[in-house]
């Protein structure tokens, strides 16, 4: 549905998007993932014929953005960031111009349904410079949605929302990526694990990852760790211990509280609690607490991209 | 492009014209100045003649139109709504041409009170229609002009206060050259013809010369296409 191959960009000397390759199949909801200024907007701007990539071509559906941006534009529905759209229209009148400007013929029917999908039947003779920020930014999911695009693109769909108006959208957005193909940006990682099959994480305008959140879960579960805290001893003494036994992995020293911690990184598949159960025995030290701490999307995300930065520097 | 798209873009800009005040406030201002110097003349020197209306024109409109046209583009650039407009399925130029349109009608608008004046001028006097209906004719083609530079202007910054002093002093500076030649050594004089009040009196005077066209459609063309360039430049 959507490729793109060797995308960079440059804006001056500045490369917000280094060589980037990634396809969308369709039917699929993509999270476009990354810190602030990581080059996820300048993707989706490339995308929607917005911006010209520097290099690099992009294919969507397959028509080229460089050669027929009227109809990629057409292919798309698009909400950009915070939703920047007229305040000086009604609701009603604004979506009329979308519909009369995308040649829209029954717009009536359209702009009723969509109304409706989208909750903002209540707000239809409203001034947009007066509703709220929930409101304004399904006005323009609404407005994305209006021509029955195969493709949506949003960009942050739910930055600046209160925490319901946060799962309203969400709900919305998987509701429509039933039959669509949807690609959101965000820099909030239990989006991604609430909406999204799967995840692009970008970092520096490389990608850092691409994968189904499923499996990056999976493969997280090479990467465990456990959580190991006693007293009896200083951590010199446990982490030569815990790092002795077969199978551990690195081990970090965990601060605070009066107890000795440490957490210790443990291979694929091996499970060595009992090990270290028997090895605090042998010493004799008292165990308060041992857990296995399952990596969360989190965590890769941030080993990901803080990773990637220390490569550069 | 095509006229469809344009003739949306025109009519929510012109909507958005008549929902704001600050139209009616330029509209209405410019109709005071206008009607005080009119009936200045009408009652105080007794002539029933629009020519110092038409004379003052050029430099009026000059002020007048940067002033409906500076949020064209900058409004948009400044909320981010240029994204929303130009990755619906539109041209650049289909942008622009609405815009331009939007600002010339508005500008056409403002002078259909003045038409007050010419009803005035006719059952008072006995004007030659020559004169009246030129500078109608002449007066649409400088609203369009100025029109045109003011989106071309306004396309080129988020700042409203600097699209409207830029595309101010764009406009003085092509009514000056008109103005300014009597000073200047005869080798210069031909500047003259580069001057946006030389041409608009030509035509105010009743004759409509194709030479006088040719200059108000050039600076149309060339600020339509330069406000194109620098919209897509952000592309690059």
């Amino acid at each position: 549905m959507i490729s793109a191959s060797n995308l960079t960009k440059y804006y001056g000397d500045f490369r917000a998007v280094n060589n980037i390759s990634f396809s969308i199949n369709e039917g699929e909801i993509t999270g476009l993932l990354g810190p602030n200024g990581a080059g996820k907007t300048t993707t989706l701007r490339m995308l929607t014929c917005y911006l010209k990539p520097t290099q690099g071509t992009i294919l969507i559906d397959n028509v080229k953005t460089s050669e027929n941006p009227l109809k990629v534009k057409e292919l798309i529905g698009y909400l950009p960031e915070s939703a920047p759209i007229y305040g000086d229209m009604i609701v009603y009148d604004y979506l009329l111009y979308a519909a009369s400007l995308r040649g829209i013929t029954d717009s009536e029917k359209k702009i009723a349904e969509i109304a409706l999908l989208c909750g903002i039947r209540e707000v239809m003779h409203k001034n947009i410079s007066e509703l709220s920020k929930g409101y304004k930014q399904r006005v323009g999911l609404a407005h994305a949605m209006l021509h029955d695009p195969k493709i949506l693109i949003l960009d942050e769909p739910t930055s600046g929302l209160d925490p319901n108006q946060i799962i309203e959208i969400r709900r919305l957005i998987k509701e429509i990526g039933k039959r669509k193909t949807v690609i959101l940006s965000t820099h909030i990682l239990s989006e991604v694990e609430a909406t999204c099959d799967r995840v692009i994480i970008i970092n520096n305008g490389n990608i850092a990852a691409d994968d189904y959140t499923a499996n990056l879960h999976s493969s997280s579960a090479r990467q465990n760790r456990i959580i190991v805290k006693i007293t009896g001893a200083d951590y010199g003494a446990l982490s030569r211990t815990l790092a002795s036994i077969d199978g551990a992995g690195p081990v970090e020293e965990l601060h605070g509280g009066a107890l000795t911690g440490a957490s210790v990184a443990v291979s694929a598949g091996k499970d060595i609690r009992p090990d270290i159960f028997n090895a605090v025995k042998e010493n004799g030290w008292t165990l308060y607490e041992m857990a296995l701490e399952q990596q969360s999307l989190e965590s890769i995300f941030r080993q990901l991209t803080t990773g990637g930065e220390n490569h550069e520097s | 492009m095509s006229h469809r798209e344009a003739a949306v873009i025109m009519k929510r800009e012109l909507r958005a014209y008549f929902t704001s005040p600050v139209a009616y406030i330029v509209i209405a201002l410019f109709l005071v100045f206008n009607g005080f110097f009119f009936f200045k003349d009408f009652f105080y020197f007794r002539q029933a003649e629009m020519r110092s209306f038409f004379q003052r024109l050029p430099l009026f409109f000059a002020v007048f139109v940067p002033a409906l046209t500076m949020r064209l583009f900058s409004e948009e650039k400044h909320s981010g709504s240029i994204e929303i407009l130009l990755t619906m399925p539109v041209t650049t130029y289909d942008a622009v041409i609405g815009k331009f349109l939007a600002g010339s009608v508005f500008a056409a608008l403002s002078l259909a009170p003045t038409l007050l004046y010419m009803i005035t001028v006719i059952f008072v006097g006995s004007p030659d229609p020559g004169p009246l209906l030129g500078g109608y004719i002449g007066a649409l083609f400088l609203g369009a002009s100025y029109a045109a530079i003011g989106v071309c202007v306004s396309s080129s910054t988020k700042n409203q206060v600097t699209a409207f002093i830029i595309a101010l002093a764009v406009n003085l500076t092509l009514w000056l050259m008109s103005n300014v030649t009597v000073f200047l050594p005869s080798k210069l004089r031909f500047l003259e013809y580069f001057g946006i009040d030389f041409h608009f009196q030509n035509i105010a005077k009743g004759l409509i010369d194709f030479r006088d066209l040719v200059y108000f459609l050039s600076i149309i063309v060339i600020a339509v296409i330069a406000a194109v360039k620098i919209i897509d430049e952000r592309k690059k």
